[in-house]
């Protein structure tokens, strides 16, 4: 056996050191992998319907980006991802061809080509202090020709020219405390109005000449109750805004630079009025919507600064701004949920009595209740208004309702993903069988003799076409069944917005979707938030028949005490099996390498005051947990402190908290960083599911080094407090990176490195017995690669062949961390050419295949690179037995080949981490990676060496062997004959 | 020879057999310089010298074919040495043969020397020839796997494939779940 794995082994090397690299034909691309691209949850739309060009809506989102998107059919023309910290203020159009974006707080005002998207200009808008930002684009405001755009961020008002961003002039407002709410300019005038609050009672109303930025006039009043700092504007000159006790509506009048208040009790208007109101930040014109209770009343403003009543409608509801159609007419849209149908109204803001539009629509209840609306209208063929209504639900997934449907749905609150994992598809049954996929024999015949037209090069260029299309949309990969190679799978993965989608891994097509019910905002859990999604259920062997599951964790609330919320789901069939609110609260969740007789894991939740909580809560679990019990330590890492904890159980809380699944814990170790001079910034473990084949690693000249194999330990790299922040922000002699290995159990620290010079931001993966980091070396102004390798030396004697014949070692005998064992350290450093935002480790199900490391690079794609380049055991000048191993020769830099790109040619904009997925196959593995954008393929580190690839012609076996057998039939005939004829002679 | 026993009124009847080699029934004198010896007699000097001879002739054959083995050690060795040393299909072929070869030669030893067996030819010097040449092909095939490194001497072949060993404890934990 062994003799064959070296057999084997060699002759992988061999192919190895024969192919460096692997790469896709371009007629490959597709055929195991799919990209879908998405834009994340839209806080501003804007439409832009020109007469004669494409129609289309220009959006921003949760997720920085601007994006173009074809209001037919929801597809994107253009989209621009800004970085992470650059979140987008505001958006509008101007000129009819520029896409003007203020983000980053209100500091960076860029235009944008509406066609193509490409940057117009960019400006820098500077300003003293935070501020909110704003930005107001007047219809008719020129100056020479050019249309003028008001701009407020940084305690400034800025008119900036729109066709190349140059600042006309500049004005400052802000004061210590002042808040501009809106910047605004009343039809037809040339003075711009600024309104805002100073502190919580000071209303201010500032006039400004458009033309230069003088200040006309400025007045200010200060209301005794307080403002809630929430309103809504009515008119030109008047605002409603909430006092500070939320009980009083006050009407703001600064018509004239005369400013009056009027208060109206809330409890006057509506008889039933109770704790707290919240009006709804929309524009319409004389009138303003407020929600109470559970109710949106929508109350106009009558001429005499008086407030009526005008609809009360229940609060599932969501209104959009006004939009202007035709001569002075004012639509908006409301919508409101009824059962599983959403009921949109359109209706003209001065005429409350009719409605210009009143649909019905059938409404996937999945996606949660309408949060925003944006309306649009176009003209009909018979010169009569429709409306359009781009809505947003709350699963952060995108609308575009006409004429009572959906035209197209977008489903982004894929881009925003917060963790993933995977779930086996159900084991094919008799019922499906596989005739129903592959047609008939006559099909499938037909298709393989089209793949042997292709590989004799006889095929037609429409055959190619053909050919091409059978491998891209090949029903084998996306059937709903386990296959034997293990590709396909269910991808879960949990949202932001509290939704769990499973996608298919063969053509990544949404499987089932649930909006979380225990994550979704009720009377207990005001703010859910979903955390993190582990494997609850993974059934073999003796619970065929149960559906696996998975365990979602949230928490009621930002803060870290907060209760934590757990939900159960069945992945077949993506319903939710169980939920519970918890009294205590999630710090840690560690998921115990046990599972009880329904294959249910073992999981132990760490509160905030350091109990643990063994879930599931059954006595059979228990036990189980009561067996392993003082063999189970936790560590925790206080990254603020800079403190590293080791824990072990200690008994049962029962006289304190009355339960009997729960746990005390004490101390048993703490690594303190000295906090003058460390600060912890990356921290890393081996993954829980990792298979390692092999505890021996075999050299060239035959030797052996034992690998520590240890799933306690710990990977911490610290950077001076100096260095902490960008690179740059110290020189190389004030900063440092020190790296260690702690062995999590015991707490001692079995590495240390100093690189002195260095600094992070530091990505790490640990996989086996080795650990490759990367980070920043100032000195050599280039980012570096380093990888530590541990090897277990008080196993290094075990050499003796006959004793190990004879199985006389202790190889194989279990190990504790206690016995201290004696290790060495190899390692090496390498300079690499980019910059990483994710760094992941390909793992396959037996852990025989060579490793790659995958590395999400700044250009949003993924590149993968041999294991065999971060070796330490590379030198100048290899020997020949070491050539033949396989190490290559040592240079500063880590290559970086073009075709090792994963992505191709593709881009994962927003990349944010990746995620390695075992198939069955020991060669491949699956990979997904996600950002804004979703990918997925499948690779294989060593090439397929255990299948025939994609592309075998088995038609061409087939009539090899036809044509043998017809052969052989044929000479036997032949020989028979000639054998009668000697007979005769 | 029947002489029409069926065939009832017969006068006479001439039989056309030849008897020369039987004595003279009817008294009819040989021929003059003729002497009738007995050819068994003469045949048994006459196969004491040819047995002697194939005797001779056998023991001669064993010898050879027992040394045939030699031509095919070395030829193995020339092929061997052509094969190299590094692992590949063609190397792995001719070992295998190398070592099957041998083996087979052994197992039907009794067989090859089958043709030669004779009471008087002594067929062991031979056989033990033939063995011991077959057994150093073996031993250049073992000595060929060997140097290929397919032979289980090293330390590595035995643990290569030892899974790692069990841990005692579990430590799980890292940053609080934000």
């Amino acid at each position: 056996m062994a003799m064959a794995i070296r057999v084997f082994l060699l002759l992988l090397f061999a192919s190895f050191s024969a192919h460096p690299s692997f790469a896709l034909y371009e007629d490959q691309v597709g055929l195991m992998d799919w990209h879908q691209q998405y834009i994340g949850k839209v806080n501003h739309a804007v439409f832009h319907t020109q007469k004669a060009g494409r129609k289309r809506v220009v959006v921003s989102t949760e997720e920085n980006v601007i994006a173009s998107l074809d209001l037919r059919r929801g597809a994107i023309f253009w989209r621009h991802v800004l970085g992470a910290n650059d979140a987008v203020d505001e958006i509008d159009i101007a000129l009819e061809k520029y896409v003007i974006t203020l983000s980053s707080e209100g500091s960076l005002l860029r235009a944008w080509n509406l066609p193509d998207g490409q940057m117009v200009w960019e400006s820098f808008v500077h300003g003293s202090m935070p501020s909110k930002s704003l930005l107001f684009i007047p219809a008719n405001l020129k100056k020479d020709k050019d249309n003028v755009i008001i701009v407020f961020g940084k305690g400034c008002l800025h008119a900036v020219s729109s066709i190349d961003g140059e600042i006309l002039w500049r004005k400052q407002l802000a004061t210590e405390s002042l808040e501009i709410q809106q910047v605004f300019q009343p039809l037809g005038s040339d003075i711009i109005y600024a309104i805002g609050f100073v502190g919580s009672s000071q209303f201010d109303t500032y006039q400004i000449d458009a033309k230069n930025g003088e200040l006309l006039k400025y007045s200010s009043a200060a209301f005794p109750g307080g403002f809630s700092g929430e309103f809504a504007s009515v008119s030109s000159d008047m605002l409603v805004a909430l006092d500070a006790t939320r009980s009083i509506l006050v009407s703001i009048n600064f018509r004239d630079g005369e400013t009056s208040f009027h208060q109206t009790q809330i409890s006057d208007l509506v008889e039933d009025y109770s704790g707290m109101s919240k009006i709804f930040p929309s524009k319409l014109a004389g009138k303003f919507a407020i929600k109470i209770n559970s109710y949106v009343i929508f109350i106009g403003v009558t001429g005499d600064n008086k407030l009526e009543v005008v609809e009360k409608i229940d609060y599932p509801a969501a209104v959009s701004d006004a939009l202007p159609f035709s001569e002075g007419q004012q639509a908006f849209a409301l919508v409101q949920h009824g059962g599983s149908k959403i009921h949109l109204t359109v209706k003209l803001d001065n005429d409350w009595g009719s409605d210009l539009l009143k649909e019905s629509i059938e409404m996937d209840h999945q996606r949660g209740l309408v949060q925003k609306v944006f309306i649009n209208s176009y003209t009909r063929t018979d010169r009569s208004h429709g409306f359009r209504v781009l809505i947003v639900m709350e699963d952060h997934s995108l609308l575009l309702l006409q004429q009572g449907e959906i035209v197209w749905s977008r489903e982004d609150g894929l881009a925003s993903i917060l963790d993933i994992t995977t779930s086996e598809l159900p084991v094919e049954r008799k019922g499906v069988s596989v005739a129903k996929v592959e047609h008939n024999l006559f099909e499938w015949l037909k298709g393989h003799i089209l793949k042997l037209k292709g590989t004799l090069m006889l095929a037609s260029p429409e055959d190619i076409v053909v050919i091409q299309g059978m491998r891209l949309k090949s029903s084998e990969k996306s059937k709903m069944t386990r296959d034997h190679n293990g590709f396909r799978k269910l991808l879960i993965v949990l949202t932001k917005a509290g939704k769990l989608f499973a996608l298919h891994t063969g053509d990544g097509r949404v499987v089932w979707s649930l909006l979380l019910p225990s994550l979704r905002r009720s009377e207990t859990c005001e703010h859910p938030i979903g955390l993190n999604i582990y494997q609850w259920q993974v059934p073999h062997h003796h619970a065929m028949d149960e559906n696996p599951s998975v365990l979602v964790v949230g928490r009621c609330g930002h803060c870290s005490d907060a209760p934590g919320v757990l939900s159960f789901v069945d992945t077949y069939t993506g319903k939710e099996l169980n939920s519970l609110i918890l009294a205590h609260s999630i710090a840690q969740v560690i998921p115990l390498p046990f599972t009880d007789s329904t294959e249910q894991r073992l999981h132990l939740l760490i509160d905030a005051s350091r109990r643990a909580y063994l879930y599931p809560r059954t006595p059979e679990a228990i036990n189980m947990f009561q067996h392993e019990f003082p063999n189970i330590y936790w560590f925790s890492i206080e990254a603020e402190n800079d403190i590293i904890r080791g824990h072990a159980l200690q008994r049962n809380c029962m006289p304190e908290v009355a339960d009997e699944y729960c746990f005390n814990t004490r101390d048993l170790w703490s690594i303190i960083f000295p906090s003058e001079s460390e600060k912890i910034i990356a921290t890393v473990t081996r993954q829980l599911n990792e298979v390692v084949h092999t505890q021996a690693k075999v050299t060239a000249d035959q030797d052996v080094m034992y690998k520590y194999i240890s799933k306690n330990l710990l990977f911490v790299a610290t950077v001076a407090p100096k260095a902490a922040g960008e690179i740059g922000s110290a020189t190389p002699e004030e900063s440092w990176l020190v790296v260690y290995l702690i062995d999590t159990v015991t707490g001692r620290i079995m590495h240390r490195v100093t690189h002195l010079g260095s600094q992070g931001p530091v990505h790490a993966v640990f996989s086996e017995n080795w650990v490759v980091y990367h980070y920043f070396n100032l000195r050599a102004h280039r980012y570096e690669m380093s990888v530590i390798e541990i090897y277990d030396q008080s196993r290094a004697d075990n050499k003796d062949v006959l004793k190990l014949v004879l199985g006389k070692h202790n190889l194989s005998s279990p190990i504790s961390s206690y016995s201290r064992p004696e290790v060495t350290v190899k390692s090496q450093t390498y300079f690499f050419t980019h910059s990483v935002k994710a760094m992941a480790v390909t793992s396959t199900a037996k852990g025989i295949t060579s490793k790659q490391l995958l590395i999400g690079t700044i250009g949003d794609q993924v590149l993968a690179l041999d294991k065999r380049f971060l070796d330490p055991r590379r030198s100048i000048n290899p020997t020949q037995s070491e050539k033949e191993e396989g190490i290559i020769p040592l240079t500063d830099s880590l290559p970086i080949i073009p075709q090792s790109y994963v992505t191709h040619s593709l881009q994962v904009e927003g990349l944010r981490g990746i995620v390695t997925i075992p198939a069955k196959l020991e060669s491949t593995t699956l990979v997904f990676v996600y950002g804004v954008d979703l990918f997925f393929t499948r690779i294989a580190p060593s090439r397929t060496y255990d299948s025939l690839t994609e592309d075998f012609s088995y038609a061409l076996l087939l009539i090899t062997i036809v044509a043998l057998i017809a052969a052989i039939f044929v000479t036997w005939v032949l020989s028979v004959r000639k054998e009668l004829r000697e007979k005769w002679r | 020879m029947e002489k029409g026993k069926g065939v009832v009124g017969r006068r006479w009847a001439i039989d056309f057999t030849d008897n020369s080699t039987a004595p003279s029934s009817r008294d009819i004198p040989d021929p003059l310089g003729f002497t009738r010896a007995s050819p068994d007699q003469d045949d048994s000097t006459l196969s004491r010298q040819k047995k002697d001879a194939e005797a001779n002739w056998k023991s001669q054959k064993a010898w050879e074919v027992a040394q045939a083995p030699f031509k095919n050690l070395l030829m193995m060795g020339f092929m061997m040495w052509m094969a190299g040393s590094t692992v590949h299909l063609f190397s792995i072929g001719i070992t295998f043969s190398a070592l099957w070869q041998p083996i087979s030669a052994l197992q039907g030893v009794g067989k090859v020397f089958e043709p030669y067996k004779d009471k008087k030819v002594d067929t062991l010097g031979p056989k033990l020839l033939f063995i011991a040449l077959n057994l150093a092909g073996l031993a250049l095939g073992v000595w060929k796997l060997n140097t290929l490194g397919l032979l289980p001497t090293h330390a590595s072949d035995w643990v290569s494939s030892l899974s790692p060993a069990q841990e005692v404890e579990y430590s799980g934990g890292g940053l609080p779940i934000r």
